[in-house]
């Protein structure tokens, strides 16, 4: 699999380091009333679709930024790639 | 119709005319008493000693593709007990004691054939991590040996015990493990458990369940609606999938793990070897082709189709311990789903919804696993209590902070 690195252009994925469901941005609220049934959710239940699938690959052999990338489990094709602190952002994440 | 040496005598003198297809091919009743989905081991093992061993009628096994067209024919067969947590030790236990009776249980040649598995120690760290796994093996009933690097050398002569990138300082056998022919095994228990009025039904999918003021009542199928007082899903790498038509997430995910075979040779490798820290396992089939894996891919897949740069890796992890094995030419290579939980262990247990059971999680060791789960998920289904031996496998473990995370690896699949 190529990932089109928005900074890099593309690179190998064997660069990369995966890390899972790009959900994982969106942290729960730590004083939330539910936060113990949320952070069991967030850690360790995963939609697992079969299809597009966003998730979060960590350049680790490269510049070491994290991306999100949009693949399809099911052909591994790649259909967009964007830096994970761009999409955070978008989110309301302030880093 | 009982399988022997005599009948098989008998069938080459008259032309191999008296045989007779192993199992039915039943159309799909309206109603069963239990509906398991999935025809891998897992499943069909299920169904078996279901009506085996908890007398119960009226089930069936409803498969999408045909039997044995999943994980069940696509593992490196390796089957072992050597786990070092409580959780899992008894339960893998008593699935090796399972596979030394299969044969006869089942009059099925499963070829089941006890070589003996070993894992290659290379420094002093990991000499203490597998001796404390033998202690908890033999702890609970299992065997285990540390051997020396002279022991080691006299099975397997050629491995550079000398002067090689990770040197061998000694290894754990287990000589009760080994390996196993994964289609017989799905084969065998379909005729059990088709002889004992077990309905297999196939290219038969599951679109959907019918699910009624929180009860399952049983299960949309692309032939039509099948009742069922209880249903049990066990669909490996497909439980992520199949379980959102529950509207159920799990703590699992879908990963791609590859395996290789090599072209024929001659006998050269008497059991199964492990080179962890080379991240490669190697055993050599009865056909004499070097069966052999490594890590996952590692990342969510349902391809059935695994990248190059892991072959690579799985290659120079051979190479680096077995150089001699670079003159052999690869003949095949495949992947499978592996249904990779949180914690690296499985679950066997009921859900939230009424009626509606789930075995699931095997990871890349759910062949070894095959006869005790199958065992186990019928004691659930029938009695509706977890069998002693896998009581530890619940879905609310990852709530509780019960985990069975034999690496220590945390919520990372990938990773077990
Ligand atoms: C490359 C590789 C190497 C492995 N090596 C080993 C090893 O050496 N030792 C070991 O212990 N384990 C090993 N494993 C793991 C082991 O193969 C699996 O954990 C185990 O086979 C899973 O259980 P199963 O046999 O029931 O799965 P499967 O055979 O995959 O059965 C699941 C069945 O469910 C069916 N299904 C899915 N969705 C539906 C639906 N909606 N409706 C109806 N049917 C459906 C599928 O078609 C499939 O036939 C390996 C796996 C792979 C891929």
């Amino acid at each position: 699999m190529i990932i089109e690195h928005p900074l890099l252009g593309p690179r190998d994925a064997a660069e990369f380091t995966y890390m899972g469901d790009a959900k994982l941005i969106d942290r729960p609220d730590w004083q939330a009333q539910n936060a113990a049934r949320e952070f069991y959710e967030y850690g360790y239940l995963r939609d697992n679709p079969a299809g597009w699938h966003e998730e979060l690959w960590f350049h680790e052999a490269g510049d070491r930024s994290w991306l999100v990338v949009t693949r399809n489990t099911v052909t591994h094709e790649i259909s967009k790639v964007e830096l994970a602190r761009d999409v955070a952002r978008a989110r309301g994440r302030s880093k | 119709m009982r399988y022997s040496g005599f009948r098989v005598i008998k069938e080459a003198l008259t032309g191999h005319k008296g045989w007779t297809p192993a199992w039915r091919d039943p159309e799909p009743q309206e109603q069963y008493d239990i509906v398991i989905i999935g025809g891998g081991g897992h499943g069909l093992a299920t169904a078996y000693y279901l009506a085996k061993e908890f007398q119960q009628k009226r089930i069936a096994v409803i498969e999408k593709g045909w039997i044995g067209g999943g994980n069940v024919g696509r593992n490196t067969t390796i089957i072992r007990s050597n786990y070092l947590l409580d959780g899992n030790e008894p339960f893998y236990e008593f699935s090796l004691k399972l596979w030394e009776g299969l044969e006869q249980d089942l009059n099925y040649n499963a070829m089941v054939s006890q070589r003996g598995i070993l894992n290659l120690i290379h420094s002093d760290a990991q000499r203490d991590a597998f001796t404390r796994r033998g202690n908890a093996m033999i702890l609970n009933g299992a065997d285990a040996e540390m051997l020396s690097t002279q022991q080691i050398k006299a099975r397997y002569p050629f491995l550079n015990t000398d002067d090689a990138r990770f040197p061998i300082k000694g290894g754990l056998a287990q000589h009760r493990g080994g390996t196993v022919r994964h289609d017989a095994v799905a084969w065998g228990y379909a005729r059990g458990a088709d002889s004992r009025g077990v309905d297999i039904i196939q290219n038969c999918e599951v679109t959907g369940f019918r699910i009624e003021k929180g009860k399952c009542l049983g299960v949309e199928t692309t032939r039509g609606f099948i009742g069922a007082r209880k249903v049990g899903c066990a669909v490996a790498g497909s439980s992520g999938r199949l379980m959102a038509k529950a509207g159920m997430r799990l703590p699992i995910e879908s990963h791609v793990l590859q395996a290789f075979v090599s072209e024929g040779l001659k006998p050269v490798l008497p059991g199964v070897v492990t080179f962890g820290a080379g991240h490669f396992y190697v055993s050599q089939s009865d056909k004499g082709g070097l069966v052999f894996g490594g890590d996952l891919d590692g990342y969510n897949s349902y391809a059935q189709r695994g990248n190059l740069p892991t072959v690579e890796d799985v290659c120079e992890g051979g190479m680096a311990i077995f150089p001699a094995f670079g003159r052999a030419r690869l003949l095949r290579m495949w992947g499978g789903i592996m249904d990779m939980s949180m914690d690296g262990s499985p679950i066997i247990d009921r859900t939230h919804i009424d009626g509606l059971y789930f075995n699931g999680g095997w990871c890349y060791g759910g062949f070894k696993a095959t006869p005790a789960s199958g065992f186990c998920f019928a004691h659930l289904l029938a009695r509706d209590a977890p069998h002693p031996t896998a009581a530890a496998y619940r879905f609310d473990r990852f709530e509780k902070g019960l985990m069975i995370d034999e690496k220590g690896m945390g919520n990372q699949p990938n990773l077990h």
